[in-house]
C-alpha cells in the first residue's frame, strides 16, 4: 500500500515509562529510566525518527552552559541565570542542573562525544556570558545523535518512530494514565498506557512566521510545532511565564545562529552599520535582544556579526565549525550569496517569536525533579520551564526526569482512564480526514502564523493583542469546521496547526495577564512600559481550569544563592556607554 | 471549495542514476525530520514529495550513494 494512505486502525500497548519526543532530553530520559530499572519497559515515542530528530538533528557546535570545576561554580552559574532572567527563577532547579551537568558532560564524553580540550587535556571553556565562563566548543559535535542512538539500542529501549502524540490520558483522580498517538504515515491510532509519562517535545518553534515567508524556515527544527505545550495544557498541567517569548539574533533570511557563541571567543563581535559595538555581551538575553531591536530601528542598522578583522586561519577555524555542525547548510547559504567571512560581515536579523525555555523561560512548569503539576507527568528540555537550559540542560534535566519517573512507575500501578476519552480524541484527530471539501492545513497554518507576526510580535500593544485574539478565534473556527486532510501526511500537518493555534492563544493570554514590561524585548508592553517588581516579581502560571484558559501568579521560591542589590540589574546595562 | 495545486521548486534534489531506492534503500525517507521524502511509484527513486524542508541535511549526509543534494529553498536563498 502507498505511504500516506489513510488506514482505519486502533491498537493499544502498555509500558512502565513513556517518553514522548526523541530529540535531546527524550533519549537521555529514556536511557536513565531504563538504567534505573532494567526490568521495566520504557517506550520512546517520536514523531520523526530518533536517529535524526529534534534540535540537534545534525549535532551541536558547543555547550553554552557548561559548569566545569575550575572555570565556574554552580553558585556563580545560578546567579548569572537568575540575573539574565530578570530574577524570575526558582533557583533550586537551576542550581541542581549546575551541580549535575559536569557529570553529564563526562558521561557524554564516555559515549564518544568529543569536546574541545587544551594541550593539557582539560576542557577548553570560553567566555560569552556577562559574568562567568561556560561555553565549551564541540568541533566534532556532529556525532551527538549517533552516539546517543547507540546507547538507546544497547539499553534495549523500545523505539516507536513516526507516531505523533496528540493528547494525554488521565484517571478520574487526575493521575497520568498514558497517551494517545497517531501514525504519521497511516493515520492509525495507537493508545499507550503508562504509569509515568515524560514530555520532551521541544520548543514551540513554528509559532511566528519567518520574514522569508518560507513556513519551514524557522529557527527551531520545524518539526517542533509546540505539540508538547498543547498536550500539557489540555491535560491540565500549568505552563510558566509563556509571555517570556523566545526571540533570537540570527543570520538574516537563513534563520540559523550567526553564531556569536562560536565566533565571539575568537574575537568576533556584534556590530552596527558603522562597524561599532553596541552591546556589552553577546549572550542571548531579552535585554540584549531589546538593544538589537533598537539598533535595527535606529537607522544605525543593519546589524552584523563582524569577523573580517580576524586572522584568516582563525576565520577558517570558525568557518569549519559553523559549516559542519548544527546547521551545516549555513555554508551553502553564504556561498550562494557570495559571502566570504574574510571580507564581509554576516548580516543578522531577529527571529520570529516562539516558546522555548532552552533560550528564555517559557515552558511547562516543572520543579527541580522535572515534575509537572499533574501527578506522574514530567517534562524536560526546551519545553520545560527551567530557564536558559540549552542542550546540556535538556540532557541533564532529561536525566533527572527519567530517574524520578521510573521511581514513580515503580511505586504506582496503571491508572484507569475512561474509554470515552479515546473515542472523543479519535474523532477530533480524524475529523479533517472525514471532510469532502475544505481548507488545506498549509493555508490555515500560514494565516495563523501571519496573524501571530502582525499582532503578537513585541512591542506588545494591548489593542493589537485584542484584535489578534479576535482574528485568531475566527481562524480557529475555520480550522475546526473546515480544515481538510486528504492523506496521513496532511493529517500530521493538520494536527500540528492545532498545536500552533493553541500556542498562539496561550501567548495572547499570558502576555495580556502580566501588566508590566520584563525580560527586555521578550515581554515589552507599551501600555505598561516599566518593570513593576512590587506587583509582578512572580511567575505566571497558565492552565486550563473548568475548560477555560486561566492565569495566576506564583511566588518566586526563596533564592538558594543570594543576589546582591548592585548585581540585580547587570543584564539591564547591555548598551555600550558612549563615555568611559 | 475546489483545491488547486501550487507550483514550487523543491530544495532537495535526487540524482536518479545514483539513487538505489529501487533496490530497497529508504535511508533518506527514514531519517527526514519533516517526513517530506518519498519513493516514486513510477521511477522507484526517492524524491521530495512535500515542500516543507528545514534544509537540515540528514538526507544528504546519510545517503549511502551520495545521490541526495540539499539546496537552500528559493524563498530564502
Amino acid at each position: 500500500m502507498a505511504l500516506d494512505q489513510i488506514v482505519d486502525g486502533l491498537s493499544e500497548v502498555s509500558c512502565d515509562v513513556l517518553v514522548i519526543g526523541g530529540g535531546t532530553a527524550g533519549p537521555m530520559a529514556a536511557l536513565k529510566a531504563k538504567l534505573k530499572n532494567p526490568k521495566a519497559n520504557v517506550v520512546l515515542l517520536e514523531k520523526a525518527n530518533v536517529k535524526r530528530s529534534g534540535a540537534i538533528s545534525m549535532g551541536m557546535d558547543g555547550l553554552n552552559n557548561a559548569v566545569i570545576p575550575g572555570y565556574a561554580t554552580p553558585e556563580q552559574y545560578t546567579k548569572e541565570i537568575t540575573i539574565a532572567n530578570d530574577g524570575i527563577v526558582d533557583q533550586k532547579a537551576v542550581y541542581k542542573y549546575a551541580q549535575n551537568c559536569y557529570k553529564i558532560i563526562e558521561e557524554l564524553d564516555s559515549f564518544g562525544i568529543r569536546f574541545l580540550k587544551n594541550e593539557n587535556g582539560d576542557y577548553a571553556v570560553k567566555k560569552v556570558h556577562h559574568i562567568g565562563t561556560y561555553v565549551l566548543p564541540m568541533p566534532n559535535g556532529e556525532t551527538v545523535k549517533k552516539a546517543l542512538y547507540r546507547q538507546l539500542r544497547r539499553a534495549r529501549i523500545l523505539i516507536s518512530n513516526r507516531y505523533m502524540a496528540t493528547r494525554l490520558l488521565k484517571s478520574s483522580d487526575g493521575r497520568i494514565a498514558g497517551a494517545i498517538s497517531v501514525n504519521t504515515r497511516t493515520a492509525e491510532i495507537l493508545v499507550i498506557k503508562a504509569k509515568a509519562v515524560i514530555l520532551c517535545m521541544g520548543a514551540a518553534g513554528r509559532l511566528g512566521l519567518p520574514t522569508s515567508g518560507y513556513m519551514f524556515g524557522t529557527y527551531e527544527n520545524a518539526a517542533n510545532s509546540g505539540d508538547g505545550y498543547a498536550m500539557a495544557y489540555h491535560a491540565g498541567a500549568a505552563l510558566a511565564n509563556l509571555e517570556c517569548y523566545q526571540i533570537n539574533p540570527l543570520i538574516k533570511d537563513y534563520n540559523g545562529p550567526a553564531c556569536a557563541y562560536v565566533a565571539g571567543p575568537f574575537g568576533a563581535f556584534t556590530a552596527n552599520n558603522e562597524g561599532s559595538r553596541f552591546i556589552e555581551c553577546d549572550y542571548w538575553s531579552g535585554q540584549m535582544m531589546l538593544e538589537f531591536y533598537n539598533e535595527l530601528l535606529s537607522g544605525k542598522g543593519p546589524v552584523f556579526l563582524q569577523l573580517k578583522h580576524l586572522h584568516p586561519d582563525t576565520i577558517s577555524e570558525i568557518e569549519s565549525t559553523l559549516h559542519k555542525v548544527e546547521r551545516p547548510t549555513r555554508g551553502l547559504f553564504q556561498q550562494g550569496r557570495g559571502v566570504d567571512y574574510r571580507n564581509e560581515s554576516i548580516e543578522m536579523h531577529i527571529s520570529e517569536i516562539g516558546f522555548c525555555s532552552g533560550h528564555s523561560a517559557s515552558g511547562v512548569f516543572v520543579d527541580d525533579n522535572a515534575r509537572t503539576t499533574v501527578p506522574g507527568l514530567y517534562a524536560a528540555g526546551d519545553m520545560a520551564s527551567v530557564p536558559h537550559n540549552y542542550m546540556l540542560g535538556a540532557f541533564t534535566n532529561g536525566s533527572v526526569a527519567g530517574i524520578d519517573a521510573m521511581e514513580f512507575a515503580d511505586n504506582h500501578d496503571f491508572a484507569e482512564f475512561d474509554a470515552a476519552d479515546v473515542a472523543t480524541e479519535r474523532d477530533r484527530v480524524l475529523a479533517p480526514t472525514r471532510r469532502e471539501d475544505g481548507i488545506p492545513p498549509n493555508q490555515v497554518e500560514y494565516k495563523t502564523r501571519r496573524l501571530v507576526n502582525d499582532y503578537l510580535q513585541p512591542p506588545k500593544v494591548t489593542r493589537k493583542y485584542e484584535l489578534g485574539m479576535r482574528r485568531l478565534a475566527e481562524t480557529r473556527q475555520d480550522m475546526q469546521e473546515h480544515m481538510i486532510a486528504r492523506n496521513a501526511h496532511e493529517l500530521l500537518r493538520a494536527l500540528e496547526v492545532q498545536s500552533i493555534m493553541d500556542c498562539a492563544d496561550m501567548a495572547v493570554h499570558a502576555s495580556l495577564y502580566r501588566e508590566e514590561s520584563r525580560w527586555g524585548l521578550y515581554h515589552w508592553r507599551t501600555d505598561f512600559p516599566e518593570k513593576d517588581n512590587e506587583n509582578w516579581f512572580c511567575h505566571t502560571l497558565l492552565s486550563k481550569q473548568n475548560g477555560k484558559m486561566t492565569s495566576e501568579k506564583r511566588a518566586v521560591e526563596p533564592y538558594v544563592v543570594p543576589i546582591a542589590d548592585d548585581e540585580k540589574d547587570l543584564y539591564d546595562k547591555q548598551r555600550i556607554r558612549a563615555t568611559a | 471549495m475546489p483545491l488547486a495545486s501550487y507550483q514550487t521548486s523543491v530544495p532537495v534534489v535526487v540524482d536518479d542514476a545514483k539513487c538505489i531506492a529501487d533496490k530497497g534503500c529508504t535511508v533518506c525517507v527514514d531519517v527526514c525530520p519533516l517526513d517530506v521524502l518519498r519513493i516514486s511509484d513510477m521511477t522507484n527513486k526517492a524524491y521530495m514529495a512535500y515542500d516543507e524542508c528545514w534544509y537540515c541535511m540528514p538526507c544528504e549526509a546519510d545517503c549511502p550513494t551520495g545521490a541526495v543534494t540539499v539546496n537552500i529553498p528559493y524563498l530564502l536563498r
